[in-house]
This record gives C-alpha cells, structure tokens and sequence, in this order.
C-alpha cells in the first residue's frame, strides 16, 4: 500500500451533507449531538462528518446500503452536490470555494466519472460517447477520435466504435462508460456503483478487468458499492458507511477481523472469508526450523520441546528445504544416523498472497500443515490446520480488542 | 341599461366591470404601443403574402407532386401515394390556390409561435417558478374558446392576415411550451449529471445532451402546435384572414353547403398530410434511418451485425 508520506489525492474533512429547507440548522443540530432522527422533521442528514484520505494509486471504496449516504458522499468529490458543511478538496483544490467555471475545469482535468445505469448518451455512436469528455475538453476531433479509441481498446471493445450503445450488451455498455471516463486522463475515477446493474458473471468480469486495468493504469479510485464482497476484491481500504456515517475504515483484513461494532460485524458474516483473507495474513512464524545441517538428535530435542510433530526445515538462506515428520526422526535416532538424508518430505508450499479459498485442498492432503514462502522459496510462516479453521470462524464484536483473539499473528 | 350593469343575479354581489377594464387596458395598449403592433402587423403581413406568392407560383401539380414526394421521403411511398391523391383531390375541387394561402398562414403562425414556445419550455424546464408562473397563462390561452381572442386582436390589427395570424399564434402557442418543458424534464437525469460530471458548460448540456434527447417530444409538441395552427386558421377566416377559412365564412354567408363541404375537406386534406409528415418527422424512424444511411454509405463502418445478434 502507499505510504503515509505522499500528498492524499482527495482529502475530505468534517464532511456534512444535509437536504432540506434549512440545512444548515440540520448540520448544527447534528453538531450539537443530535440523532438523524430527530432531525428528521427539518429534512435528511445524509452524511454526517465524514473524513478521510484518499492516497494517489489507491482504490478506495465507499460501502452501504442504500441510503446510507454513499452516493451523496462521492457526488461532493466532484461538487455534483455542494457540501453543506466541511471541506473536500482534490489535488489541493477545494471544491466547496471554486466558482462554476472552475469547478467545470476540475472535472474535466482531475475527476470523472463511472455511472450505475451508465448515462451513456443513446443517440451518439459508442466512439462519440467514449470521446465526449474529450469533446467538453475542446480537442479536435482526430485527436479525440484517437483517444477514445485507445481509450475503447483498452476496456476491450477496440472496433465498435461506430455501433449505437442500444446494441450492445448491459456489461459491454459499462465498458464504454468505463472508457468515457479513462479517455478523459483525469487521476480520480469515482466510479457510483459502476458495476451494480450488471448481472454476477458480467459483474466478476468487469471487475477482473478493472483490477487488471488498474495494474497499468495506477488510478486514484473512489469506488462505490453495497456488495461487500465486490468491495473486498476491489479495495485497498473501505470505509464502512451507515446512516449517514463512516463507522468504520481500513483495509478489508482489518473490516473482516476487526470489526468496529456489532453492524459491522453483522455486515461482514456474510463475507466468503476464503477468498478475501489470504495466507500471509493468517499464518504464524515457525515455532522451531530445523537447520539443513543438523541432525535428528536435534530434530528429535526441538520437537520434544516444542511439542510438535513436524519441523520446517532451511537452510542459512532461510530457504525451505522441506519437512521432517516424527516417526521418521525417531527411526533415524534408534538407527544412530547422523544426517538428515532420507527423513526430508517435500513440504507443501503456498505464496503469502494465495487466498484461503486455494488453501483448502492442499491443506486437507497435508497433516503437518502448510509452509509459506516467498519468490525466492524462502520460508516465512506456518499454517496449521488448526489456524487456517480459526480464521474461517467468524469474528465476534466483543469489544475494543477484538482483533487479539481473533487475528491470530 | 346602467341598473341591469350594475345588479347581478345574486343579491347583494356587485358587478365587477371585468369587461370594461380589459376593454380599457386594450385600448391603453392600442394607444400606447401603437408603433409596435404596427410593426408587427407589417412583418407578419410581409412574411404570410410573401409565403403565399411563392406557394402559388408553381404550377398546382407541380407542386403537388413535390409535397408527395417529401411525404416519401420522411416516411415511405404509402404516404406519398396517399399525398398525391389528396392533393390532386385538392386541386380538382378547385381548392388549391385557397390551400395554399391557409397553409402559408398556419406556415407563418406555427413558425412563430415555435419560436416564442421552445425557448419558453426550456426556460420552464430549468426553473420550476417559472414553470408555475407559465403554467395557468397557458392554461388561459388554451381554453379561452378560440374566437374570443379574435376580438382584441381585430381591435389591435384591425381585420385581415395579421389578426388571423396573431389569434393564431395565441391559440396553438401552449403545447409546443408543454411538450419541450415535457420532454426536457423528461431526460434520465443521471445522463445530465454524466454531463455535469465531465465538466459541461449549461450550453453544453443543453445542446448536447437535452434538446437532442426530449426531440421526439418536443416533435410530438411541434405537430401539435401545427394541428392547432390550422383548425384556428380556419377560424381566422372570420377576420378576414383569406384561404380555406374565408371560403367557409362566404359559404356560411350564402348557406352554400357544396363549397362548405369542399372548403371543409381541403382543410381535412392539409390536416392530414400535415399531421403524418410532422409526425413521421417526429418518430425519426425511416427518415433519420434512410438519410444516415446514405451519409454512411461512403464510410465504412465495423461490425454493427455481430453486435446486434451478440445483445441479443
């Protein structure tokens, strides 16, 4: 992830956002430690003191239910909507004191736009569409038809740019609108659930290709979802929103195992745990590694003292050599070898990034659990059967320190 | 004569003079603004004879056979059929010349008043007060019955074209300001907010994104307001505004019941051409799909067929 020291790309603070004839008395009620509801009379609160940072390179996704005030909040990044109270600024430039025509330049050369329903313009060919904000831009129109071909081939759809958005399918039309908003060359991309219309095979697609997209691209992305587990493949960090507030953000480890309070909880049960934690995330430094060098009297000694059955072992390097199990060492010890030579099984090995979910069989065939290692086949951690079955069990809110039982480092 | 101005049927409510302050205020304007009416009535009277002259300048047939051929052209060669025999049924009843002048009438009159309404709905589309303040004057220039605005017109015009035309304009005005409010409003506004989004000026947008999209329904509004236009030119007739009307007016006069008749079906004949032209050009169908064609035939163009089979 990006570290702490770059400038944030989108900075909001103290972020309010009420509708009605008086917001600004709902903001100050609010302030004064009102509830939503009891402002309920004077109009909605739909966000409520929302901070955060955005990181350059970062996608950061916004989740709730509806009305949780997700698409207020990200309709303000771009002052689609005017913040009631607060400020948010992008690239340095806060949006709540530009005038019109500033705004507009804001939003043609740093922020645009993904849309739900795709809001792609019917009566344009999908080339058109890929090229209007490069239109509202005023290039000319061969640079423009060049950019958003470009901008067409990279969402995969290089070739139809002459067709109408009507004939084309639901996910190749979020393609273009996809395409729209990367022709554009703006940093941010706030995508409002962009993916939500489609149906789950298209949706997966789509959201492969805006991981790989993102690889190259390196985006600054807002992204807004109610599907947790859309907002756990997608995002380096979420915000959690509920009424209006953000009641919780972090990485999506960090949602999943430590939830801030009972609706998060509630909210990540659902989750496929399997495939959002990973092996690096759940396993455990070695109790004891046995050296390439040594021999079973020491394999022997290890293992009576850390009660165990298996050692990993390395060599100076670090580097997995393989296991040894018990039996074996015992055997060698009453036959008085000195080596470790015949006693070494290959050891199971998986990278700290394989989700859980690819875990599962090789763990099942592996009694001695499972070895994690880096690029260079050196040994990082341990998962025992019995910690990759704690991870799967579900956390419990059961106060502030939640994450010492269930994290398990 | 004062007494009876001055009781009503129910006791103890006065007489207002409605009447006779609407009179005034006319007569206010008449002396005031005398200079711009008279203006008005030179433009107008210039751009209907004008429009006149030329639709009577080719010979009938001639003429005839272009109309049918448009007719074609917007939709398909059924209208075309349909328009030639009609407007040779126009001709042959001896009609045409008088056709002619109310179509030159209802020309001018929709012309004008399209222009006085589209920006007028826009206008309403974007602020809602301005909505509600439109709302109950077109309300009275649609339901006041059509001859009582003859009257303060002939008072500010005097008897002829003009007066025919403004009564007109009055009248057929409120459903182009409808349906362009109608069909602005109506956009899917998350493609407006796309608009917003990607940095569009109100221009922009406007020329862009909603007039292009409400254009089937203002289009169903223009064919309104054309429709309007010639059933009040008809009635135009009575100020002397010439054409289909002032035949139906001088069959009245003599109770000529077969030029009445013939008067009436031209004017059934305009109404209907008018009507399928203006609303085929309004569905866009055949005519936007034949005319892009043709501009498409020189480029190529990739794969539209896998795409439509592929959506499917």
């Amino acid at each position: 992830m990006n570290s702490s020291t770059t400038e944030p790309v989108v900075r909001a603070r103290n972020v309010y956002k009420a509708f009605g004839k008086r917001p600004d008395e709902i903001v100050r009620r609010i302030k004064d430690g009102a509830d939503r509801e009891d402002v309920k009379d004077l109009g909605t609160a739909a966000v409520i003191d929302a901070s955060f940072d955005v990181q350059p390179g970062e996608v950061f996704v916004v989740m709730g239910l509806s009305g949780s005030g997700k698409s207020t909040l990200i309709r303000m990044v771009n002052g689609l909507l005017p913040a009631t109270a607060g400020s948010i600024e992008v690239g340095g430039e806060d949006i709540a004191r530009l005038s019109a025509n500033e705004l507009r330049r804001v939003r043609r050369e740093k922020v645009s736009m993904v849309f739900q329903h795709f809001a792609l313009l019917p009566h344009r060919t999908v080339g058109q569409n890929a090229a209007y904000a490069l239109e509202v831009q005023g290039l000319n129109r061969s640079d423009r038809e060049r950019k958003a071909e470009e901008a067409l081939q990279m969402v995969g759809l290089d070739g139809w740019g002459g067709s109408m958005p009507d004939e084309l399918s639901g996910g190749m039309r979020q393609r273009v609108g996809l395409a729209r908003a990367l022709a554009a060359g703006t940093d941010v991309m706030l995508m409002d659930e962009a993916f939500s219309a489609l149906d789950p095979l298209i949706r997966r697609e789509m959201q492969d290709q805006l991981v790989e997209l993102q690889e190259q691209l390196g985006k600054t992305i807002l992204f807004i979802t109610h599907d947790l587990n859309e907002a756990m493949r997608l995002g380096d960090r979420i915000a959690m929103m509920r009424d209006g507030r953000t009641v919780q953000i972090g990485t999506s480890e960090q949602i999943l195992n430590d939830p801030a309070n009972d609706y998060v909880a509630q909210f990540v049960q659902d989750v496929d745990r399997t495939r959002v934690l990973t092996a690096g995330a759940i396993m455990e430094p070695p109790v004891a590694v046995l050296g390439t060098e040594q021999g079973p009297r020491t394999a022997h000694k290890l293992m009576r003292e850390h009660q165990t059955s298996v050692l990993a072992v390395v060599d100076r390097g670090k580097k997995l050599h393989g296991f040894v199990h018990e039996a074996a060492v015992a055997a060698a010890v009453s036959q008085g070898a000195n080596t470790l030579e015949g006693l070494l099984q290959p050891a199971p090995s998986v990278h700290a990034e394989t989700p859980l979910a690819e875990l599962m069989t090789q763990a099942a065939q592996s009694e001695a659990g499972l070895a994690v290692i880096d690029d260079a086949g050196r040994l990082e951690g341990i998962i025992a059967r019995v910690t990759l079955l704690n991870a799967l069990a579900e956390p419990k809110y059961t106060g502030h320190d939640a994450s010492e039982e269930v994290g398990t480092r | 004569m004062i007494t009876t101005a001055q009781e009503t049927e129910g006791a103890g409510v006065p007489r207002l003079n409605v009447g006779e302050w609407i009179e005034t205020g006319f007569g206010w304007v008449n002396d005031n603004l005398g200079a711009l009416f008279d203006l008005i009535r030179t433009v107008v009277s210039t751009l209907t004879s004008g429009l006149d002259d030329l639709l009577n300048t080719p010979d009938a047939l001639l003429l005839a056979v272009a109309f049918s051929l448009l007719g074609w052209l917007v939709k398909d060669w059924k209208l075309g059929l349909l328009s030639i025999v009609m407007l040779v049924f126009v001709i042959s009843i001896d009609q045409w010349e008088n056709a002619m002048t109310t179509l030159a009438l209802v020309a001018v009159a929709a012309g004008i008043a399209l222009v006085i309404a589209i920006p007028l709905g826009i206008w309403a589309a974007r602020s809602d007060r301005v909505s509600g303040a439109i709302r109950p004057v077109m309300d009275l220039m649609q339901t006041m019955p059509a001859f009582v605005w003859l009257v303060p017109v002939v008072t500010l015009f005097s008897i002829g074209v003009t007066s025919g035309v403004v009564a007109t304009i009055i009248f057929a005005l409120p459903p182009g300001v409808r349906f362009t409010e109608l069909g602005i409003r109506g956009v899917d506004p998350e493609v407006v907010e796309a608009g917003h989004a990607f940095g569009s000026t109100p221009g922009q947008i406007l020329l862009r994104i909603q007039l292009p999209l409400a254009l089937k329904t203002i289009m169903a509004g223009v064919n309104q307001v054309i429709m309007l236009a010639l059933s009040m030119a008809v009635i135009a007739g009575l100020v002397g505004a010439g054409g289909l009307g002032g035949e139906v007016m001088r069959a009245i006069g003599s109770l000529d019941i077969g030029l009445a008749f013939e008067a009436g079906l031209a004017v059934v004949v305009l109404a209907i051409y008018l009507d399928r032209v203006t609303s085929a050009i309004g569905h866009g169908g055949m005519a936007v799909g034949r005319m892009s064609k043709l501009l498409r035939r020189g480029r190529p163009r990739r794969s539209p067929e896998p795409a439509a089979t592929k959506a499917a």
